[in-house]
């Protein structure tokens, strides 16, 4: 287990607090499940993820109902880490421009998977919510998270232990193509019943983008390419290399 | 582990329940309903096939997605501003509240924080989407026990509530109006006062719902005691919002886990009903909506002067990471889980709408329920079919 715990955020008095508090919850769980935890991480003030491994995955939510008191199902679904092949399907004239202008390099497909917060080592990932709640002063949340293996795309269900996991697992089994072991009924969620293929897997083509090229964003204009940015450019910005301040947005908003 | 019992008992209790419900010995040939998908009492396309045994429901199967409209995977090819459009068509009665656990979510990303002016006009505009919101299903609620006049009354005083929406925004259903940052637009001029106005009349309206349809002793008997929910049951079939507190958890998002919003800064009061049948549901609605007119009251006097915008790049570029916020909508919790890679687009969202877990309860509540009672608890769990349908 590895604590990812960020030190030299210099964080008020209040934000320690919380922090501890989900040291403290973390510390529970990997009590709980020993091994089972693989690899976590806590935004200090913000959030707790917790890896575990998928064999652990229904004792992790057992552990979260019945011994650290998370009755409440947030929701459950499967995250696909490959980068999409298709790129984001912009294809107009607007939005290559648009993307120059942002300083983003010509898309390349780049099949390299990566993961995010709290690692993995799978393309796919099930992940889930559950909530403590019901005693007013002590909310807390948890991302739980699970390898799902490639070759046989399986992971437990957790319809035993929370049943409102039913309907989220039919969704991300028809849309992710994972299979629950353990789940009662898998049928189609939303889909008809003669659909082909796992929609929001990463290498299923939009196929509207296919058929037509997205007209862009007509109603912004792009920014003009090869501008210096301006020297008091905001230092939390999304990146150096966005091109303009946030003056010359608001202005722009103003006069609008 | 021991503590799985829990559950099988529970599934057992409640098995043996609705056993004793249907009467054995005079057994019928069953038979098979289907409501919907196109039926005035289902609010939209949800289709219900309920085995019938008499007029008993032996089992009943909610099918959704006759209006699916694919929002996860849509988000992954727009931009972050393209999202907020998305977003609002999710529960189109209350779309402000739809837009801003997105927004705040990416602010997280982002490191951005919205000034307090701003902060103060999106708990405003939360608000004000409760109250459309809501309003229509206190009104809507009468309609399906068939009593016609509430309904006019609700559209009627929605009407204000919309009003007030459409001139600060623009937009009487979509607003589109939250930025990364901030607000598109400050407030016109005189919207104060008049909102205040508008409060007044909305109170008189709850005062006349109580009337006509709380007091009624035919509502009574269709509700008290109908469509229970047990506290337990709720939580693990993640039931939120007014459903959950009306099976007595005290539990408010906007007061247990407030998240860049001005709800601390309010005085106001979380209601619980110990009952968990549709009237609780039904009472619970009420007292919000007279609580959202009192915050109201309270945002209207107190709104902070500053810019509404915080200084943000003009394209968005979200750094990588993940982030989940929910907020306390109309519905219940509605939450976003943000996956960005650092691009111009989001690299997976996760939309927790409030009605799909919400209508997820229903193949355990309607076993056992008389044929018109299906109704009642229907409309009383109140879902938008755009908020199950993402």
């Amino acid at each position: 287990m590895t604590d990812e715990t960020t030190t030299d955020a210099p964080a008020p008095e209040e934000t320690v607090e919380r922090d501890e508090r989900r040291e403290m919850l973390l510390a529970r769980f990997t009590d709980a499940l020993g091994d089972g935890v693989v690899q976590s991480e806590i935004q200090p003030g913000l959030d707790l993820w917790i890896r575990v491994s998928t064999d652990a995955w229904l004792t992790a939510a057992e552990v979260a109902r019945h011994r650290l008191g998370a009755r409440y199902f947030g929701f459950l679904s499967v995250l696909d880490w490959l980068p999409s092949p298709f790129g984001r399907s912009m294809d107009s004239e607007v939005d290559r421009r648009l993307a120059t202008a942002a300083g983003e390099p010509p898309a390349t497909p780049d099949a390299t998977i990566e993961q995010g917060v709290a690692g993995g080592e799978t393309r796919m990932q099930a992940f889930a919510r559950v909530a403590r709640v019901g005693e007013p002063g002590d909310y807390w949340g948890v991302t739980l998270k699970a390898d799902i293996p490639d070759d046989t795309a399986e992971i437990a269900s957790w319809v035993s232990v929370y049943a409102g996991a039913d309907w989220h697992e039919r969704e991300a089994w028809e849309m992710f193509g994972v299979n629950f072991v353990g789940h009662p009924g898998l049928r189609h969620m939303y889909l008809p019943g003669a659909f082909e293929g796992h929609p929001m897997r990463k290498d299923f083509p939009l196929l509207a983008r296919q058929v037509k090229p997205w007209p862009g964003i007509v109603d912004v204009e792009p920014m003009p390419v090869g501008d210096e940015p301006a020297a008091d450019s905001p230092a939390d910005a999304a990146g150096d290399e966005t091109g303009d301040d946030a003056a010359g947005a608001s202005e722009a908003e103003a006069s609008s | 582990m021991t503590a799985i019992t829990d559950r099988q008992k529970l599934q057992y209790i409640a098995a043996k329940a609705a056993d004793a419900r249907v009467n054995v010995e005079l057994e019928t040939e069953g038979m098979i309903l289907n409501i919907g998908p196109q039926h005035p009492a289902t609010h939209g396309t949800l289709r219900i096939v309920a085995k019938l045994d008499g007029e008993q429901v032996i089992m009943a199967e909610p099918m959704a997605g006759y209006m699916h409209r694919g929002y996860e995977k849509l988000t992954e090819v727009r931009t972050y501003a393209q999202v907020t459009t998305l977003v609002n068509r999710i529960d189109w009665l209350g779309s402000f509240a739809n837009e801003v656990p997105f927004i705040l979510a990416a602010e997280q990303l982002m490191g951005v924080e919205a000034p307090p002016r701003a902060t103060w006009i999106r708990t405003l505009l939360f608000e004000m989407s409760r109250l459309a919101n809501i309003i229509l299903f206190l009104g809507d609620m009468g309609v399906q026990l068939g009593a016609i006049t509430p309904v006019f009354f609700a559209f009627r005083d929605r009407e204000y509530v919309l009003d007030q929406i459409e001139r600060v925004t623009g937009g009487r259903f979509h607003p589109n109006f939250d930025r990364i940052g901030g607000l598109k637009d400050d407030l016109p001029k005189g919207w104060l006062t008049d909102t205040k106005g508008v409060m007044d009349k909305v109170r008189t309206f709850c005062d006349e719902i109580e009337d006509l349809l709380l007091g009624s002793e035919v509502f009574q008997q269709r509700t008290r005691g109908i469509g229970v929910i047990p506290a337990d049951v709720a939580t693990q079939y993640g039931l939120s919002g007014a459903n959950a507190r009306a099976s007595g958890i005290d539990w408010d998002l906007r007061r247990d886990n407030c998240i860049g919003l001005s709800y601390p800064q309010l005085d106001w009061k979380v209601w619980t009903h110990p009952d968990g049948d549709s009237f609780a549901r039904f009472w619970v609605r009420l007292q919000e909506v007279r609580e959202a007119t009192k915050m109201i009251d309270q945002l209207c006097d107190g709104v902070p002067s500053g810019p509404i915008m915080a200084k943000v790049p003009r394209i968005i570029k979200v750094p990588a990471g993940e982030a989940y916020i929910s907020t306390e909508n109309p519905l219940g919790e509605m939450g976003y889980y943000i996956v960005s890679k650092g691009d111009l687009t989001p690299f997976r969202v996760k939309i927790r709408s409030a009605s799909f877990n919400n209508v997820s309860i229903t193949p355990w509540l309607l076993r056992g329920v008389y044929v018109p009672d299906i109704i009642t608890i229907l409309a009383s769990l109140y879902f938008i079919l755009g908020d199950i349908d993402r």
